[in-house]
């Protein structure tokens, strides 16, 4: 991967709580278009590594240039503006909100450089929320709310999606529905980081793949080296 | 019949501009998180700024385009506020937004003496509704009529505006969770922006509607903001129905009160509020605010109990002070013992704050019902100064026991606005019981038995009370008893699950605390020799407060020095300028802008050196609610 034509591109960050630091010198990228795994067991330092790069925690240091400049200073709703989107693991659905509200609140202008959605594109996507456009976010099964946190992301027409665990808690016919979003997504031209504790679901749709233990990389690599990799998966990746 | 109904008239026309002060702090409070307490502020200043227009603007036209106009005006002063001083504060504890709004109200408070007088003001009528309607053989104001029409149409169109607009979309949803909110692109500035002006908006018409039913008094900010607070704790926060369905059963209580308990209606409100929050700890349309883990990243020194070389240093200390007596006159003595009171005072609101977590802002009722009962037992029961000063703190006891079992049901800020609504309950009671407290009168001839009646003798017996008081408060925070109270105070979680009762650990403090004030309102009562409801009003809490963030809410040690400090400040202040509240206001809100940690904290920080600095980035101890996974 090139320097030049990397979407996302981190070098030495170092996150933390109040004096505790998660984050190690974590270091990775992200190519146009791609779709790079974020893996690790849980505590790895996953969802923290998606929090730094949108200013959600409370101290960071490091370089994050995402579009070849740097974003690691600006506020959160200007890293958001610039076209990375982010869904939360824990999907943070406004329960109060109606689907259609929801999606309101993502809603950002169309941008030259990545694909444009609507509330019906993405009724068309995920066919489950065009029958519930009126139920608050708060009345929904976790695979609905994991569609609608994706769609309200989308709706800011990102260029670059942060899917953290996408698939968990799910059951297995919602995460095969899925995987063909993010397939999907990918086609569109999005590029894309997703953190997974599970490898099965992360090999379906990943081209690349980074392995995070207690905040620090111990794995780059293609998705088929990893298959190869046997060591690093039962070290790292076993339960 | 009739009477009822004209009664019932008048409650909803009340709840109208209760409702519409309500739910502007309701509203601020969802999205910023923040418990205004200028709100009472800007309705009182809502009201003057309307009476100055209407008294230019003529007709009908120019009486409502005075009302808007002055809304607007308020509104601007809202918005200006918010981006000088409440954006600088967001990330403070609540502890600090509170004080530092009120702050404000007392800026505010000077401000309107100094431009309007201190004369109350009798506005215009509204032209073509100064007349009345007949109900059932009873007249009843046009004016009111109009009012309860009003209510629900601004609960209509704050309706449609939340949610038939963006705009209130998005503050719905940042009312939920601000941080997705700004991780989808949404600048938040303006939108708390928006909503504080809103607000402010909404309460200053509240305050300017009000010119033509009662006078314009420098009393409205205070008297609204009681029951704006038991509106919107009653309602839930962050919740408008909330608002309006607590507001129309507080003004209705109110109006039907004044039938059934005459004098004193207050208790009924009282008791009503109990029953509801027993049930619904959160109020009517309220949802449970995230607590447990408090403080993510404060770092903490840990406590302990002094070092020999400390406790030598403290023993001179006392030696100093018992001293003084050769030093000073009898005025000297005077202050030097309302000083040793503010102590006990300061000390006993830092035990439960601290060590116990609860940021009461209602103090004063303890401190308060042990003057009252000391002042009591010796006017009615004849008793002498010893026997009274025992009642005094039997009263701040009774007072804590009753209160407190509210309260510690709660926690956060709506521990603060309970406890505060209590203070202003008990303050009230007070004021209108005048058989008994003799009213704004007061209780006059509380004076000290014989041997004590010396300037030097009343000193050292309150030098005594002082230092054993602070003495046993400081070893609670270091008994068994303690660590259960820091715990729960840490981790409710935990410490539950460890069989520590959180409710009744606390309510354990809170009648300490209780307590310890009483003794100290018991001597201040012999100290004056007179009482007056002024013991119990809200200033009185807040420079409990003030004296605690003064010296550091951390620390035993700091509360004495704040205490000290801002005693002698004070009477200064008053001494040397009539705008003594003004130059307090700002002192208190600079305050909570530059020393976060107040002076011995802060001071404590530098002497700590560098890695303390290191260990806390922003200068402040944030309290962050990062759910469980947040860790990960």
């Amino acid at each position: 991967m090139s320097a030049a034509s990397a979407k996302l591109e981190v070098a030495a960050l170092n996150s933390f709580y109040g004096p505790v630091q998660i984050l190690f010198d974590v270091g990775f990228s992200v190519g146009r278009g791609e779709v790079v795994a974020l893996l690790g067991r849980n505590g790895a330092g996953k969802s923290t590594t998606f929090k730094s790069l949108m200013g959600l925690v409370d101290r960071r240091e490091g370089a994050i240039r995402f579009e070849a400049e740097d974003i690691a200073r600006l506020p959160t709703y200007e890293i958001a503006r610039r076209g990375l989107g982010y869904v939360p693991e824990d999907r943070r659905v406004f329960a109060e909100l109606t689907v259609e509200e929801n999606l309101e609140v993502g809603r950002q202008p169309a941008r030259g450089d990545a694909a444009t959605w609507t509330p019906e594109r993405l009724y068309a996507l995920f066919p489950n929320l065009a029958e519930m456009r009126r139920r608050p976010g708060g009345q929904m099964s976790g695979g609905e709310q994991q569609m609608l946190t994706i769609s309200r992301t989308l709706m800011g027409n990102p260029s670059l999606v942060l899917l953290d665990e996408p698939s968990e808690g799910l059951a297995p016919k919602i995460i095969e529905q899925m995987a063909d979003a993010i397939l999907a997504m990918k086609r569109e031209g999005l590029s894309i980081l997703l953190s997974e504790q599970n490898l099965h679901f992360a090999r379906l749709i990943s081209d690349r793949a980074y392995i995070l233990e207690k905040g620090r990389i111990r794995f780059s690599g293609t998705v088929a080296e990893l298959e190869a990799n046997t060591a690093v998966r039962d070290q790292y990746l076993a339960v | 019949m009739a009477l009822y109904v004209v009664q019932f008239l008048t409650g909803l026309a009340n709840a109208s501009s209760l409702f519409l002060a309500a739910c502007g702090l309701s509203v601020i409070f969802g999205v910023t998180r923040i418990v205004n307490f200028a709100h009472g502020a800007f309705y009182m200043l809502g009201a003057y700024v309307a009476y100055s227009l209407t008294q230019r603007l003529e007709g009908g036209l120019g009486f409502w385009a005075g009302i808007l106009v002055a809304a607007a005006v308020v509104a601007l002063v809202g918005a200006l506020l918010e981006m000088s001083l409440l954006r600088r504060i967001y990330r403070a504890p609540e502890l600090f937004q509170l004080l530092a709004t009120f702050g404000v109200t007392l800026m505010v408070e000077d401000l309107v003496h100094l431009i309007w007088g201190p004369q109350d003001l009798v506005g215009p009528r509204a032209p073509g509704l100064d007349g009345a309607v007949t109900v059932l053989g009873l007249p009843v104001p046009t004016y009111d009529l109009l009012l309860i029409v009003l209510g629900p149409l601004v609960l209509g169109a704050l309706w449609l505006l939340m949610h038939r607009t963006r705009w209130g979309v998005l503050v719905r949803a940042a009312t939920e969770d601000r941080d997705m909110v700004a991780a989808l692109g949404v600048n938040q500035k303006w939108l708390f922006t928006g909503v504080f002006t809103l607000g402010i908006f909404l309460a200053a018409f509240g305050g300017a509607l009000q010119i033509p039913r009662t006078a314009v008094t420098h009393q409205m900010d205070l008297s609204i903001i009681a029951e704006v607070f038991v509106v919107v704790v009653i309602g839930g926060l962050g919740s408008i129905t909330g608002a309006f369905l607590a507001a129309v059963l507080i003004a209705e209580l109110n109006a039907f009160g004044i039938l059934v308990l005459p004098g004193i209606s207050l208790v009924l409100m009282f008791l009503v509020m109990a029953v509801v929050l027993v049930i619904r700890p959160w109020g009517f349309l309220g949802k449970p605010i995230q607590t447990g883990v408090k403080t993510i990243g404060e770092a903490t020194r840990p406590w302990r109990p002094w070092s020999p070389a400390t406790s030598v240093l403290v023993a001179a200390a006392i030696l100093l002070a018992a001293l003084m007596p050769l030093l000073l006159g009898s005025y000297g003595l005077s202050v030097g013992a309302q000083i040793l009171i503010a102590v006990v005072f300061a000390v006993s609101l830092q035990f439960q704050m601290s060590t116990g977590g609860l940021d009461s802002f209602g103090h004063a009722a303890y401190f308060g019902l042990g003057a009252y009962g000391a002042a009591l037992a010796v006017e009615w029961s004849g008793l002498p100064m010893e026997a009274a000063l025992l009642v005094g703190p039997l009263a701040g006891l009774a007072g804590a026991l009753v209160f407190g079992w509210f309260c510690v049901r709660l926690s956060g800020v709506y521990f603060a606005m309970l406890t505060l609504a209590f203070a202003q309950i008990t303050w009230s009671v007070a004021f209108q019981w005048v058989e008994v407290t003799g009213g704004d009168n007061g209780i006059l001839g509380v004076w000290p038995s014989d041997w004590a009646s010396s300037p030097a003798a009343f000193y050292w017996l309150t030098l005594a009370v002082a230092v054993v008081c602070v003495l046993v408060l400081r070893h609670l925070v270091f008994s068994p008893f303690g660590y259960r109270l820091r715990a729960v105070r840490d981790s409710t979680v935990r410490a539950e699950a460890i069989g520590i009762s959180r409710q009744r650990t606390q309510y354990v403090a809170f009648a300490v605390s209780g307590t310890a004030a009483g003794l100290a309102g018991a001597l201040f009562a012999f100290l004056k020799g007179s009482i007056f409801p002024d013991v119990l009003s809200i200033p009185t809490s807040i420079d409990a407060l003030v004296m605690v963030l003064l010296g550091g809410v951390a620390t035993v040690s700091g509360s004495v020095v704040g205490a000290i400090v801002y005693t002698m400040a004070s009477i200064w202040l008053m001494s040397a300028t009539d705008l003594s509240r003004l130059v307090l206001g700002a002192v208190i809100v600079f305050l909570v802008v530059a020393f976060p940690q107040g002076i011995v904290g802060s001071l404590a920080g530098l002497v700590a050196g560098p890695l303390e600095r290191w260990r806390r980035p922003a200068g402040a101890a944030r309290p962050v609610a990062l759910p469980a996974e947040g860790r990960q």
